[in-house]
């Protein structure tokens, strides 16, 4: 077990460094972001003092080293825009983001979960037709769509809820609505899969000849091995939940990550999109390992496979 | 993926969890979805004839015009006008070729260099397979709109950034899947047969493993294509995909945003192309993959 849990922390380790190679050379490729900062009327040779000042004439391989160095202890540099340590932008945005996260994760959880097993249970009844619909509606709606109309009419017509912006509970509520929605389909279509490939076993017929209960066959002996293949997937969620989160927070104006990076990336503010790509990627790498553990905790077959 | 469940269906026995179930093979063929896709693509192909105008053809004195069935609608304009006046049927009929174009192309780039990748990866195993697979997380982990938005900003916005920004991306998922599926045919006998029989990498990987994984492939294909539409959409809508005043679906809503409760037909048609479009697509891949490959649940 320790074994398996270190080669994957390497792993990881791995993949982030390439991707911090990655990030560094697109960033770079964003345009000079000396024309953003400087006044039109700037001459060449404020030109060639701010570069030096900012340690933009120094050699690509010698940047990417001291900006690796630099952000493993948490220093991204500062924002070209806000002229702020990026770092305390990423401290204000991240908790936003992460909350938001959470909640949209809750909601898609306590949606996907019982829809997705009683579906399998009741097969083929009008309640499994209709979690069907719910999920294959849910990967086919564009995100951005549910959230526009989302805006315009619970928050703008009949102003129920806040539009945009984080004022409290009720600002949750659209945003984390239309971020979990996406990930409920996914999530129910696979427990439902899962369960009925499970109910179907052996074993689960066994338990029912035995004379255990049905709710006991099914909360107990059937979901646990249905969680299995939701929980490989959990990680691919996550990266699918931040993906999305770029668009949701950009529609409800969430100060969170998402559109820390939409506006980074409006004023080519690249340290800024440095940092808040690596965040994210060292989050989606964190989430995926804990999932990965989880797995071989669940199922142990996984541990001694490698 | 795992790889060993799958290994355990090897045996030369057939295993009946391996089967699809009943009643995914008796299910007929899903005609709605191929209707509306075949719609779809008679419309992008023939979007010239098919137009009933200009899309880009301002009027303003004919903005927000109602769709015909709604009061104050016209049959000059049967799906209403947007914001400048702009016909919003021969728009959605325009979008349909940004649309569609963008996630049959990606997708298939996507899916050539991943399968390739995941064939290699698989074939080899060890180092070349370790290396392959570490490059393939690392991009699997990269958020495929914060490419977009970036080289959307550093070459500007459009047609081919998308496609490309979106392929860079997508091929991982395709190396995971084939790379898996290669695993479990490897330990077959035909592959240890054909390498007696003296086959070289290259006969082994395209005559004996490729046949074996287009199955996967095609359902991939299927279900990724919507997700495709999907996002460049949510890019066109970002200001970070097709660049006006090419009629793109999701710039289109994104236009029409404000209006929602005055003008719905503005955002609201779009929105419902992407949908039909996509769904029909997920269905259609749904069905394939009951069909095709059942063990493929999980995709």
């Amino acid at each position: 077990m320790i074994r398996f849990v270190v080669s994957r922390v390497l792993q990881s380790l791995v993949a982030l460094a390439i991707l911090s190679v990655v990030v560094f050379v697109l960033a770079r490729a964003t345009g000079d972001p000396l024309q953003l900062i400087l006044p039109m009327s700037a001459t060449p040779e404020e030109y060639a003092e701010a570069r030096h000042y900012l340690g933009l004439d120094r050699p690509y391989v010698e940047q990417y080293l001291s900006f690796v160095g630099r952000a493993v202890t948490g220093d991204f540099g500062n924002s070209l825009r806000a002229r702020r340590p990026v770092i305390e932008l990423i401290r204000e945005r991240l908790p936003n983001s992460l909350r938001l996260a959470a909640f949209a994760m809750g909601i898609s959880l306590s949606i996907a979960f019982p829809l997705g097993i009683l579906a399998a249970v009741k097969k083929g009844t009008g309640l499994d037709r209709t979690a069907q619909v719910i999920a294959v509606l849910g990967q086919s709606l564009p995100t951005f769509w549910v959230a526009i109309v989302l805006v315009e009419v619970v928050a703008g017509r009949l102003q129920w809820l806040p539009a945009g912006g984080n004022q409290g509970f009720t600002s949750y509520v659209l945003p984390g609505f239309t971020l979990g929605w996406f990930v409920v389909a996914g999530m129910m279509r696979l427990l439902r899969s899962g369960m009925l490939e499970v109910l179907d076993s052996e074993y689960v017929k066994l338990a029912r000849v035995k004379g255990v209960v049905e709710h006991r066959v099914v909360w107990m002996h059937a979901l646990k091995n249905a969680l299995i293949p939701v929980v490989t997937f959990a990680g691919i969620y996550f990266s699918i939940l931040v993906t999305t989160a770029i668009v949701v927070e950009t529609v409800f104006a969430w100060p969170g990550l998402g559109r820390l990076a939409y506006e980074g990336i409006s004023s080519r503010d690249f340290p800024v999109i440095q940092a808040v790509v690596l965040t994210t990627a060292a989050i989606v790498a964190v989430v995926n390992l804990s999932v990965d553990c989880l797995y071989a905790v669940i199922d142990p077959r996984i541990r001694h496979a490698r | 993926m795992p790889a060993e469940p799958l290994a355990d269906r090897a045996l030369p026995l057939p295993d009946v969890a391996a089967r699809p179930d009943p009643a995914a093979r008796g299910r007929r063929l899903p005609v709605v979805s191929l209707g509306i896709i075949t719609i779809f693509v008679l419309v992008a192909i023939l979007a010239p004839l098919l137009s009933p105008g200009d899309p880009g053809e301002q009027s303003l004195r004919n903005r927000f015009k109602p769709p015909v069935w709604m009061e104050g609608g016209s049959s000059r304009h049967l799906l209403g006008t947007d914001r400048l006046g702009r016909d919003m049927l021969s728009r959605i009929v325009w979008g349909s070729r940004v649309s569609l174009t963008a996630g049959v192309v990606t997708v298939l780039l996507a899916s050539a260099f991943g399968a390739a990748v995941g064939l290699v990866a698989g074939y080899h195993g060890g180092t070349v397979d370790a290396v392959l697979m570490r490059v393939t997380d690392a991009t699997m982990s990269f958020p495929v709109i914060l490419l977009a938005l970036i080289l959307a900003v550093t070459v500007g916005p459009s047609f081919t950034n998308v496609v490309v920004a979106i392929a860079v991306i997508l091929w991982a998922r395709y190396a995971r899947v084939i790379r898996g599926q290669v695993l479990t045919l490897m330990g077959l006998d035909f592959i240890a047969q054909a390498r007696i029989a003296g086959a070289g990498a290259w006969r082994i990987i395209t005559r004996h493993l490729f046949p074996n994984t287009l199955n996967t492939l095609v359902v991939l294909v299927t279900l990724q294509i919507g997700y495709v539409i999907i996002v460049e959409a949510s890019l066109s809508f970002l200001g970070a995909g097709i660049p006006p005043p090419t009629p793109a679906w999701g710039s289109m809503i994104s236009e029409g945003r404000e209006f929602v409760t005055s003008a719905w037909w503005v955002s609201g048609l779009p929105g419902l192309a992407i949908l039909l479009v996509v769904l029909a697509f997920n269905l259609l891949g749904d069905w394939l993959r009951d069909t095709l490959d059942p063990k493929l649940r999980q995709l």
